[in-house]
């Protein structure tokens, strides 16, 4: 059967198991459309969590990144980690305990405001919005790329998969089809990184791999080699940083305290059946992740080594096989500034911008290409980042079938975090609007119906974002982190933390962070992307790292305001001792 | 909510007093695997070699998020046995 056949007959077989799993957990109820019933097992759980923390970024451009990025990657690997640490240790088991279905649930009520709320709802579908519009377009981008269909059908066709199964199952169904979409993306992306390290250095395990030495007879470790061949060509060492140690830090931070903050995945842990599963839960859910962030790295170094030596001062004639089919999907360009049909890879960008082919070839077969060269750079190669993952099962010579388990992996890490986004954007709509602010006497069965309507207007406007997305998109990821450890960080933190916290205190904290994060985001990203860079950063610190800065002034304004105006209810005072202790977290879900 | 019993409230403070100071202790370690190993002090490590790797690299791309699945599975069971001793378990 031919590479194409497969790629169809797996990614079909892989969508009539999600929706199969979707009707079979039909959600009959708001509880179990919310949070699955609430009687999720732990380690089902942190699969469900693991898969729907993975995205489209994780699963096929992380690796890329980090190849290309060397040391300042870790910022991803140990931020994306990192803060499930501070998940279970100090959110998740008490917001289980506390027993609703929504994080804006928890800050209405221990806050005691409806304002607090509205803000925290606002927070919330900013967040979820700017992340989903990325997984829609990456749901197109690997449908164009494996499915020969454009990325507005593929856009489409993954919006018609999420509708069946996040509008009819709710959490439930999301919760179940997360599982079965987080064991195909974890064998789609291992498998390939086994044989990249066997071929590489003799070693199967990626991990134990890029400590090894290279399985070329050099005797070399894989870093070394890798630092020596980039430096002989002109880039820095892999190894070496070329942030300053400031950024490096709160670019870490934020996106640690970010995901530690982020609805969709705060919500998974309402799911579990006690305040304990929520903790090995979340432990669970790390060491599912952790597979494939401790994979990334050593993927990202085999790719950058083999990048090198099988393409830098290779003539196009005789370029591996994967260079000319990418090349073919518009991933990978030669640029011949010399005229001598050898590939010269070098540092700096081989001309601006993406490339535009002409439609015309080159006396050597490559295709050519409208776009200026770049003069200051000997550079002739254009790479997209996203091809050492997705030229891996090529590069290391698997069969068919490999490539087509790395489409049905990429499509479900995009599938699997767009539905569990869309869910949190529809619970926030029907639950927290419509049902405790505007309209607290709907029954159960209108606020069930609305939670499908907003799921379903939610899916049709993240489609429109993905298939037409605004230019600002790729730019302000950053904005989802940063702004959830600014705002609702801080608030549910002191919430559970602090007894004395009071309305007042924590609105004005989450205001603060939320409005400082964004503009200077904004700012550097969107009105001013000229003055973008370290002499105009505040303390040195980029726009990917500032909510940081954005966090500890919402716990400044909180504290101080708190000092000035009147001290929270005793109520509360009560409500706080009892999330603290676990007993009882059944009953606390019952009422 | 449930309602709290007065005398269970004595030990609740108690439970959350041990809590705090263990999530001190392994907030303590969390920050010192990834932002001092990995970020802080890299370049000292970095003289160090596990392996193919400089040890403070190591840190920043495995090592440390090796750690923190072990402290959050070392916080599961030691906050069960605390709960259990003071008989808040759930």
């Amino acid at each position: 059967m031919s590479t194409q056949n497969l790629i169809y007959l797996f990614v079909g077989i892989s969508f009539a198991l999600y929706i199969g799993i979707a009707i079979w957990t039909r959600a009959g109820s708001t509880k179990e459309f919310y949070v699955a019933g609430g009687g999720v097992h732990p380690i089902v759980n942190g699969m469900a969590t693991a898969a729907d923390w993975m995205s489209a970024a994780s699963f096929i451009s992380m690796a890329g990144l980090i190849a290309f990025m060397g040391y300042d990657g870790s910022v991803y690997l140990m931020g994306w980690t990192g803060g499930y640490v501070m998940l279970a240790l100090l959110l998740a088991p008490y917001l289980r305990k506390f027993g609703q279905f929504t994080v804006p649930d928890f800050i209405g009520t221990r806050y005691y405001s409806k304002v607090a709320r509205t803000v925290a709802v606002i927070c919330l579908i900013f967040i979820s919005f700017t992340y989903i519009a990325g997984q829609m377009r990456g749901v197109g981008i690997v449908f164009s790329r494996f499915l020969d269909v454009s990325v507005e059908l593929g856009v489409i066709i993954g919006m018609c998969i999420v509708f069946v199964y996040a509008v009819l199952g709710g959490m439930k169904g999301i919760t179940y089809t997360q599982v079965a979409q987080y064991c195909v993306l974890i064998f789609a992306y291992m498998v390939p990184a086994f044989f990249i390290s066997m071929l590489v250095t003799g070693n199967p395990i990626p991990q134990l791999g890029l400590g090894s030495t290279v399985n070329d007879g050099s005797g070399m470790y894989v870093l070394q080699k890798l630092d020596s061949s980039l430096q002989a060509m002109g880039f820095a060492e892999y190894t070496s940083s070329s942030k300053s140690m400031i950024d490096v830090f709160c670019i870490t931070a934020a996106l640690m305290i970010g995901t530690a903050g982020l609805p969709h995945v705060i919500v998974r842990f309402f799911t579990v059946p006690k305040a304990s599963d929520a903790r090995r839960s979340a432990g669970w859910a790390l060491i599912f992740i952790a597979l494939l962030y401790t994979t990334a790295p050593a993927v990202a170094a085999f790719a950058r080594l083999n990048f090198n030596d099988t393409v830098n001062q290779t003539a196009y004639s005789e370029a591996p096989g994967w260079f000319t089919n990418w090349e073919k999907n518009n991933l990978i360009a030669f640029q011949d500034k010399n005229g001598d049909g050898v590939m010269q890879v070098a540092s700096g960008d081989a001309f601006a911008g993406s490339p535009e082919y002409t439609g015309e070839t080159g006396q050597n077969g490559e295709r050519l290409l409208a776009n200026a060269p770049n003069d200051e750079s000997a550079n002739e190669v254009y790479v997209d980042r996203d091809i050492m993952v997705l030229a891996n099962p090529e590069i290391a010579n698997l069969p068919g079938w490999v490539i087509a388990l790395v489409a049905a992996g990429g499509l479900a890490a995009a599938l699997s975090t767009a539905a569990g986004l869309l869910l949190v954007i529809s619970t926030a709509v029907s639950h927290d609007l419509l049902k405790s602010t505007f309209k607290p006497n709907i029954s159960e069965k209108g606020e069930l119906l609305a939670a499908r309507v907003a799921a379903t207007c939610a899916i049709v406007v993240a489609g429109i974002l993905g298939i037409y997305p605004p230019g600002w998109v790729a730019q302000v990821v950053a904005f989802a982190f940063g702004l959830a450890a600014a705002s609702l960080f801080p608030a549910i933190f002191m919430g559970i933390f602090s007894k004395t916290m009071n309305k007042e205190g924590a609105i004005a904290g989450m205001v603060t962070g939320l409005g400082f994060t964004f503009l200077y985001i904004a700012y550097f990203k969107l009105w001013n992307p000229a003055a973008n860079n370290a002499d105009n950063w505040l303390f040195g610190i980029s726009p990917e790292g500032i909510g940081v800065i954005g966090m500890v002034l919402n716990f400044i304004v909180a504290i101080v305001v708190m000092k000035m105006t009147a001290p929270a209810p005793a109520e509360i005072g009560r409500l706080v001792e009892s999330i603290r202790v676990p007993r009882g977290a059944g009953d606390a879900h019952a009422h | 909510m449930s309602e709290e019993q007065p005398d269970t409230s004595a030990s609740a403070g108690a439970y959350w007093k041990k809590n705090i100071r263990l999530l001190i202790t392994l907030m303590s370690i969390w920050f010192i695997v990834s932002f001092g190993f990995g970020i802080l002090l890299r370049d000292f490590l970095d003289q160090f070699m596990i392996g193919g790797f400089p040890l403070g690299f190591w840190f920043a791309q495995q090592g440390s998020i090796y750690v923190f699945v072990v402290l959050i599975f070392y916080y599961a069971w030691k906050m069960k046995k605390i709960e259990r001793q003071f008989d808040l378990d759930d």
